[in-house]
């Protein structure tokens, strides 16, 4: 199992779940970060006093899969998120020990 | 449906005749008392109060999230504190029977036989009408220094400082301007309070960020405002009830308050676009928060004028409004000094430059009480409003500075270093504006 996590631009995340959706993904988890890359930040100025961004704010997106899934799951996401710009966003891609399912206390394959 | 048709004209003139009835009752108990120009203040009264939770809006988007109920209370508990300090001691000081052109006497101490019947101020509204409508310029001045020492002062000492600061520069100078006192006899215009409201607190703020000194973290940390739609909510509360502010300082509803309205807008807007073109040259974008700074700097600054100048006097009063206190606020990182919500170089300089040029555009033909300006004859006007600013702005700084070093001698005036980072909201009052 693999445990995938996507850094993301805020307006992509709709094609995103769509993607995922349409090959079966059943779940997914979304967080509202911040964070820098190869984006530069920005320039504000408030009443004539400049501050630089350098923070610039993202959505990751987490997504459990079976190892069968995983390229479908990583190529839906780079499709659906990518406009080309620098920006984009990251996919990390990471083992993932076990999974339980609360309700039921099913393991591993089964809980996804 | 003939029943219905005179059901509709009894339900439609019966309230009218008892109103008539009920009017000419009053009439023969105080003759001068008109029910229009006292509707016109109450209205007005009631619009200067909203200023103030209007200014609370203002200025708690402008901090830092863990300060925004710490500076909504600045303003909010103002009302409270100097709406009693007034009743009780402020009024008569103000307004009370004139001693020797520097203070009214005590007699009117707890509002003592200030009552219905008109006073001498405005001679068509109830005395108690005319006292209230000031109540609330008293109560908005202070709050507006609190804009100098946001997200740093001690609650307690702040409550101290306000208390005191009515007593030893709000109520002198007010007396002195509109209440029988010195610079009033010596010709100073101020139509809304340039001079009593903008020049004392605007002053006073800038002596109070030079006491408290600034923030930490100040030009090195990030301080962006934390909330702008709520600074523009705030803004316009402001705007709404400054036409209560000028206008109703005609003290009566007919020409002169509709001139002051008008001004009032004109100036506004003149600002608020000067500020927005300015920026938008000078920073490359035109900022939300500018375009509500530039509206009540040009608010501020019409105040002293409002009821002395035509509209196209106004329109240029705004543009030099937007275009002085921008480059006040531009110029204060430079110098240095924390004035962190910008009391002094809205209020401070839009005050000042609002009342000198009530001595250039002021006219006779506007208002036959004031007095003719540089502009149309009279340079002794200009020179007058200069000094006026001049005095008052030297005595707000130094009864300020000295108030201040009182209090920080006494109470401390600074919340700790560890209070500051952690936030007044929490340090101080015990409570969190935002759970999420």
């Amino acid at each position: 199992m693999k445990m995938i996590s996507a850094v993301i631009k805020h307006f992509r995340l709709d094609e995103v779940r769509k993607a995922l959706t349409e090959i079966g993904v059943q779940g997914m988890t979304v967080i509202e970060v911040k964070g820098f890359g190869r984006q530069k930040g920005h320039l504000e100025v408030y009443r004539g006093v400049e501050y630089e961004v350098q923070f610039l704010p993202k959505v990751k997106i987490e997504v459990a899969v079976t190892e069968d899934k995983l390229e479908d799951v990583v190529n839906a996401i780079q499709e659906a998120a990518r406009t080309g710009e620098i920006g984009d966003g990251k996919i990390f891609i990471y083992n993932l020990q076990d999974v339980v399912r609360i309700r039921t206390g099913e393991r591993g394959r089964e809980a996804i | 449906m003939m029943n219905t048709r005179v059901l509709k004209g009894i339900t439609v003139f019966l309230p009218v005749m008892l109103l008539m009835l009920s009017n000419s009752a009053f009439a023969a108990d105080a003759a001068k008392v008109d029910p229009g120009d006292t509707a016109w203040i109450l209205v007005s009264a009631a619009l200067v109060m909203l200023m103030t939770p209007g200014l609370a809006l203002f200025y708690g988007g402008m901090v830092r999230r863990k300060n925004v109920l710490g500076t909504i209370m600045h303003s909010f508990i103002a009302i409270a504190v100097i709406s009693i300090q007034w009743v009780l001691i402020g009024y008569t000081l103000s307004f009370g029977p004139d001693i020797k052109g520097i203070i009214g006497g005590l007699d009117w101490i707890g509002l003592k036989g200030v009552g219905v019947a008109p006073s001498d101020y405005a001679p068509t509204v109830p005395h108690l009408a005319f006292m209230i409508y000031q109540a609330m310029f008293a109560v908005i001045t202070p709050a507006l220094i609190s804009g100098a020492f946001a997200e740093r002062m001690k609650f307690s000492a702040y409550v101290i400082f306000i208390l005191l600061w009515s007593t030893f520069v709000y109520d002198p100078v007010a007396h002195w301007i509109w209440g029988g006192g010195w610079l009033g006899s010596l010709g100073v215009l101020d139509f809304a309070g340039g001079i009593v409201v903008h020049v004392t607190s605007g002053i006073s703020a800038l002596a109070a960020a030079l006491i408290i000194g600034r923030r930490k973290g100040y030009l090195v940390e990030q301080m962006t405002p934390h909330n702008l739609p709520m600074t523009v909510l705030g803004a316009g509360l402001l705007w709404f009830g400054w036409f209560g502010f000028n206008a109703g300082s005609a003290l009566s509803s007919g020409e002169l308050s509709t001139v002051a309205f008008v001004t009032t807008h004109t100036a506004a807007v003149a600002a608020t676009l000067t500020w927005m073109i300015i920026e938008w040259i000078h920073h490359g974008k035109p900022t939300m928060f500018g375009a509500a700074t530039g509206a009540i700097a040009g608010l501020a600054t019409i105040t002293p004028a409002a009821g002395f100048v035509s509209p196209m006097a106004a329109l240029i009063i705004g543009v030099a409004a937007g275009l002085f206190c921008y480059t006040a606020l531009n110029a204060k990182t430079k110098l240095g000094y924390d004035d962190s919500l910008d009391a002094f170089g809205v209020h401070g300089v839009g005050g000042a430059i609002g009342t000198i040029s009530a001595g250039l555009f002021a006219s006779l033909a506007i208002n036959s009480g004031g007095a003719n300006g540089l502009f149309y004859g009279n340079a002794n006007q200009f020179f007058v409003q200069l000094g006026g600013v001049a005095f008052v702005a030297v005595y707000s700084f130094v009864v300020s500075v000295v108030l201040l070093k009182i209090i920080d001698f006494v109470v401390g005036l600074r919340v700790r270093e560890e209070e500051e980072i952690q936030g007044l909201d929490v340090t101080q009052h015990g409570e969190e504006g935002y759970f999420f």
